[in-house]
């Protein structure tokens, strides 16, 4: 087994179009959009609320999220497992094993990284824009959607930092997923299986395939961006 | 106002999107949950036999693959309807408790040890189990442990116990990982392990290890299957979990798990029929 093997593992992967593989792909894509998407809902105006809002125990608050930058992803699982096991306080739910329990436990993963980074980005914004937008009559909750778009390009980094977390962790997804064929088995849980069967040609392949892929979506972003920042002039 | 209009429109779309996002997934076919262990799920045994159970009933069978202590706890907490796992006593204990319905035996492979090909404690070719881990001790040759409360693990302690030895010191090596990443790592250490047959034909990373032991009647490997008990969780697909079941140790079930082979070797051999199993 070489990195070589791997290389060819991919590329044959890829071109032979093989049809699991697509569906592992796009449910890892699926769960991590969703997730990135329904944390960036929350985070975004959260973390920009808690860069203007004075209150105490204010400093608490932000030291607690910028802890749950760092939290295990496994642990994560583990909290969002007891929540939805059938035992569990919503187990009547039947969300155990499902896309869905994945995607909510990615979303308690990242949103703690984008309420922070979010935080931070709007912070030295309004530190730089205060007078001015307070001279035009606007209190500091009222600023939150105008600092937000004014910090869109900046906050960008701040959602591929969330995205690239969510593409990589493998401990969550494993344990409230199951990864069961065809139903809960992402490109990390794949490639985990993988190296557990011990083809690790193949788990490096679809790693591969991952990087690749986490590569595009960072790249259309950049672009994307680069586009948007010229004609915003 | 058009640029309020324009924030409305966005959310709109964005809980729509959202609301996509957290739907459950209807499955439009019944499917139960079987918490199985990594063993069957690795050796690729449920890739042969499911096919041709959901081809019979339309029942889809999802599979989770766990130690079978984990595999056990999931269906104490009623998270799957059905367990498949191998380690007979806490089966049974299991059933005693009420957790689950009834054990029916089904299968069995045997456990191998293996080892690197050097064979520091000079066991290799042997067939008592016993005096091979005598040796390993004895030689304090680097031993990986699963150390993860499977059915594996669980039968590797009774094998000790036998031996009259309490493994400890450094070369005694308890990882907490399932079979395949324990021969990833005893391939690197190198170390001896035990494993089923069933996972060892079927990995590929072997390095330097080969079986050194392998033919005794105390490596057995019998595999169980239970439905969990619908009158602890009434949620339990009891139906569809019992015609899986019964599917497993009827002839065509068995039929199926035998033909199952890589390489020309078999690698369970169904049983359903023996009763003391």
């Amino acid at each position: 087994m070489d990195g070589q093997g791997a290389f060819v593992t991919a590329i044959n992967l890829i071109v032979s179009g093989d049809a699991a593989l697509a569906e592992i792909v796009g449910l890892s894509l699926r769960v991590t959009l969703s997730a990135v998407f329904l944390s960036c809902l929350v985070g975004l105006p959260a973390g920009a609320a808690l860069a203007l809002a004075r209150f105490p125990g204010r400093g608490g608050v932000i030291v607690v999220f910028n802890s749950l930058m760092g939290l295990p992803p496994v642990v994560a699982g583990l909290v969002v497992y007891l929540t939805l096991s059938r035992s569990g306080p919503l187990g009547p739910l039947a969300l155990l094993f499902t896309p869905t329990a994945m995607i909510i436990a990615q979303t308690v993963l990242i949103t703690p990284i984008i309420v922070s980074l979010t935080r931070s980005v709007i912070e030295d914004l309004w530190r730089e824009y205060e007078d001015q937008l307070r001279s035009l009559g606007s209190s500091a909750l009222r600023a939150v959607p105008t600092l937000l778009w004014d910090g869109r390009f900046s906050l960008v980094t701040v959602v591929l930092a969330g995205l690239g977390r969510a593409m990589a962790e493998v401990g969550a997804v494993l344990i409230v997923g199951g990864n069961i064929a065809g139903h809960t088995r992402t490109m990390t849980t794949a490639i985990a299986l993988e190296t557990a069967r011990g083809d690790l040609a193949l788990a490096l392949g679809l790693g591969i395939i991952l990087l690749s892929l986490t590569l595009l979506l960072n790249a259309g972003a950049f672009v994307s961006g680069r586009v948007a920042q010229r004609t915003a002039g | 106002m058009a640029f309020l209009k324009h924030i409305i429109g966005a959310g709109t779309a964005l809980s729509l999107m959202a609301a996509a996002a957290l739907q459950p997934a209807v499955a439009q076919d019944e499917f139960i949950t079987v918490a199985s262990t990594t063993s069957t799920e690795q050796s690729g045994l449920f890739d042969h036999i499911l096919p041709i159970f959901e081809e019979k009933t339309g029942i889809e069978v999802r599979v989770i693959a766990q130690g079978t202590g984990q595999a056990l706890e999931t269906g104490r907490r009623g998270d799957a309807d059905v367990l498949f796992v191998h380690a007979k006593a806490a089966e049974e204990e299991f059933v005693a408790e009420g957790h689950g319905v009834e054990r029916e035996p089904v299968m069995y492979n045997d456990f191998v040890f293996v080892g690197p090909g050097d064979d520091p404690a000079g066991i290799k070719g042997g067939s008592d189990a016993v005096a091979a881990l005598q040796a390993i001790a004895e030689a304090e040759a680097p031993f990986a442990s699963r150390g993860d409360d499977s059915g594996t693990h669980k039968a590797e302690l009774n094998l000790w116990e036998a031996a009259g030895i309490e493994p400890s010191g450094d070369w005694y090596r308890e990882l907490g990982q399932g079979m395949g990443p324990t021969l990833n790592t005893a391939a690197q250490m190198p170390a001896y392990t035990m494993s089923d047959r069933a996972t060892w034909i079927s990995f590929q990373n072997r390095g330097p290890l080969e079986i050194v032991v392998e033919g005794d009647d105390r490596l057995f490997n019998q595999y169980g299957v239970i439905l969990v008990n619908p009158e602890r969780h009434e949620h339990v697909k009891a139906e569809a979990g019992q015609q899986f079941i019964d599917w497993l140790v009827s002839g065509e079930g068995q039929q199926a798990i035998g033909s199952y082979e890589i390489d020309g070797q078999q690698l369970f051999f169904p049983n359903a029929q023996d009763e003391g199993a």
